[in-house]
């Protein structure tokens, strides 16, 4: 990027402030480097996906370096950014440690770095310009509270499909939900087991669910902590002679397409999406901090939003479908 | 008179029926069997159905551990086949999904007899390379990301019945009936033995080691496709990361428990298949129990643990040296 452009983008916004977000033009020829982790989800395909089309919409020259779950990879990757003088450099680390040195490179370089979806360690907080993560704790709530309001003031016994033990995601969402249906008496988690993120899984424990409470009876929703393990306990639940949807309400995190799938069958109620595009809002604070010197919050937060059965979820299906998850 | 028991399988057959009696305690309604859209719906019909992948690579990984192997790279087998089998479901007829994901199998095995009874790898190292290489290629299949499938024939194979048993479970006693078929009803079980006990000598006496070594290694990649077929079909998609992780272990350990020892040589097919038993009736259990899910590992590992100690003949020795001590007491 070269000073003109620096000088055009500011009189531009010194214009229309409150439009550069919307106003991608100005941001021609903004050079951006992304160390992606790898082809480790289907999430995080799509994340790949919806940030080459995000750069596309915003003009800006995007490079990506794949690599394939390993720290040095993106180390390698960052340097090499550096030598080739990136305008910004983003970064979804693979780990939460061991930054700090090619972190300060960049720095040094004067080469802002934005983490996506990942943290990483506190002590490296000065070494990068901000972080777009999403709230795993909102995303559980989110899924409570809807639940809350769905049941009204009906005694609900619900069970619970949890992420890999350990994992802070399944951590957060767990305490988030507890959170969300803290307020309702009514609302109560009778059971809870891992399912380890997996359909497999999610569909086995189901299954002992069912049993232990009554062949199903007993259960008026099931929370997942993503959204495979539901598409599984769906399908326990349809063997089991259940109606996933009618008899047994359904909420679950992630907002991949096949969830989209269960719910135009009727056979899913909600689930609350884990946006893949985190980088839309990096371009847009990288912009405005290259054209104005906007310092964005540390945290940018993305939106846990809700979709329900009235959201058209077909249509949802066929505009995510391609988008590798 | 006393009663006398077998001298072998005495042991899992008891802990086996000591862990179902364990789960109907956390779970009254744990042997309640009934019909459920023409299918027999139960936990213990989850037991057996659950537990049919492990047992059928656990009917494979007893012939090579017989043999003094090991094969690390069921797990990654199956999601192989099960990608395969995924991946062609709604473009193909069932025998040829069928055809490629069991061929798929046999070249896996086939890849580790090579490097096993030809180039002398030792066994848990070149299987290990297709336990590691294998996922990746599985990913490559799948690109990465869970392929889903509608083909009801396939879906059969997962989550049908057959005479109201799960179709998993009917196709694992077949499999049985067969294993045992082809090593006990010729004499390829004893040349088995022979080369598990002293592969050197039993090729000086005239046994094929080298062929019948690529033989079982193909055998276990066949029963591991098998399982990756019936664990794709279960959830109707391939998970081409999850799929059958682990589950090699799950096999050493029902080969182990069913008393086969890893220095090769005797073994028992039925009790390879109690084992995987064993291990499903406790996971099944752990589920219905209601346990928080942080315990679950643990409560395996004792139990894993009991019915190890249990085989083992010096504690045996050991318990009956005390039983003698302490009945001479006044």
């Amino acid at each position: 990027m070269n000073f003109k452009t620096l000088l055009l983008a500011t009189a531009l916004s010194g214009v229309a402030a409150g439009a550069l977000l919307s106003a991608p033009a100005q941001a021609a020829e903004l050079t951006i480097g992304f160390s992606q982790i790898g082809s480790e989800s289907g999430w995080r395909a799509a994340e790949t996906t919806v940030s080459k089309s995000e750069a596309k919409k915003r003009n800006i020259n995007f490079k990506i370096a794949d690599a394939q779950q390993k720290q040095e990879n993106q180390i390698k990757a960052i340097r090499s950014f550096i030598a080739q003088g990136v305008d910004a450099i983003f970064l979804a680390p693979v780990v939460a440690t061991g930054w700090d040195a090619v972190l300060k490179e960049a720095k040094e370089a004067q080469i802002p770095v934005v983490l996506l979806d990942r943290d990483i360690d506190p002590s490296g907080k000065e070494l990068y310009l901000t972080a777009v993560t999403s709230d795993s704790v909102a995303e559980g709530k989110v899924a409570g509270q809807w639940l809350v309001k769905t049941v009204g003031s009906k005694p609900c016994n619900v069970v619970e499909l949890q992420g890999t033990v350990g994992a802070s995601v399944a951590t957060n969402r767990k305490k988030g939900f507890e959170d969300g249906i803290a307020g309702a008496s009514n609302v109560k988690i009778v059971r809870s087991q891992t399912g380890d993120f997996t359909r497999a899984k999610g569909k086995e424990v189901m299954e002992s669910f069912i049993k232990a409470e009554g062949g199903g009876k007993n259960i008026c929703a099931v929370y997942a902590h993503n959204d495979d393990m539901m598409v599984g306990a769906i399908q326990a639940m349809k063997e089991a002679g259940l109606k996933p949807g009618t008899d047994v309400l359904t909420v679950s995190i992630d907002a991949v397409p096949d969830i989209f799938k269960a719910m135009a069958a009727g056979e899913a109620n909600a689930t609350v999406e884990l946006t893949p595009n985190m980088a839309g809002p990096a371009f847009d604070a990288i912009i405005a901090y290259k054209a104005k010197g906007t310092v964005p919050p540390k945290w940018i937060q993305t939106e846990s939003k809700l979709y329900t059965q009235a959201d058209n979820p077909k249509a949802i299906y066929e505009s995510k479908k391609d988008l590798g998850y | 008179m006393a009663l006398r028991l077998p001298r072998i399988g005495t042991s899992q057959v008891a802990a086996l029926v000591l862990i179902l009696a364990a789960n109907w305690m956390v779970s009254p309604q744990f042997f309640d069997i009934r019909m459920q859209d023409g299918r027999l719906f139960g936990s213990l019909i989850d037991v057996l159905n659950r537990g049919a992948p492990v047992a059928l690579l656990s009917l494979g990984m007893v012939l090579v551990i017989a043999m003094r192997g090991i094969d690390l790279s069921v797990g990654a087998v199956m999601a192989i086949c099960g990608a395969i089998a995924a991946s062609l479901a709604d473009s193909h007829s069932l025998p040829v999904v069928l055809a490629a994901a069991l061929g798929a199998g046999l070249a896996c095995g086939l890849w580790n007899g090579l490097l096993v009874a030809v180039l002398g790898i030792q066994p848990i190292v070149a299987t290990l390379i297709l336990m590691v290489a294998g996922r990746g290629i599985a990913q490559l299949i799948t690109e990465g990301r869970i392929v889903t499938f509608t083909s009801p024939e396939l879906a059969f194979l997962g989550s049908g019945s057959v005479l109201g048993l799960p179709t998993p479970v009917v196709l694992t006693l077949g499999m049985l009936a067969l294993t045992l078929l082809v090593v006990r009803g010729t004499a390829l079980g004893l040349m088995i033995e022979a080369t598990g006990g002293n592969p050197r000598a039993s090729a000086l006496a005239g046994v094929g080691t080298r062929v019948i070594t690529v033989a079982v290694y193909m055998w276990s990649g066949l029963c591991a496709a098998l399982a990756g077929i019936v664990a794709a079909a279960d959830i109707l998609g391939a998970d081409a990361n999850n799929a059958g992780l682990w589950l090699e272990l799950d096999a050493i350990l029902a080969v182990v428990i069913g008393g086969t020892s890893l220095f090769g040589g005797r073994f028992s097919v039925i009790l390879a298949v109690v084992g995987a038993l064993i291990i499903q009736a406790m996971n099944t259990g752990i589920l219905l129990s209601g346990f928080p899910p942080e315990t679950n590992l643990v409560v395996k590992a004792l139990v894993v643990l009991a019915v190890l100690l249990a085989q083992s003949p010096r504690l045996g020795g050991f318990l009956a040296g005390l039983g003698v001590l302490f009945g001479r007491r006044p």
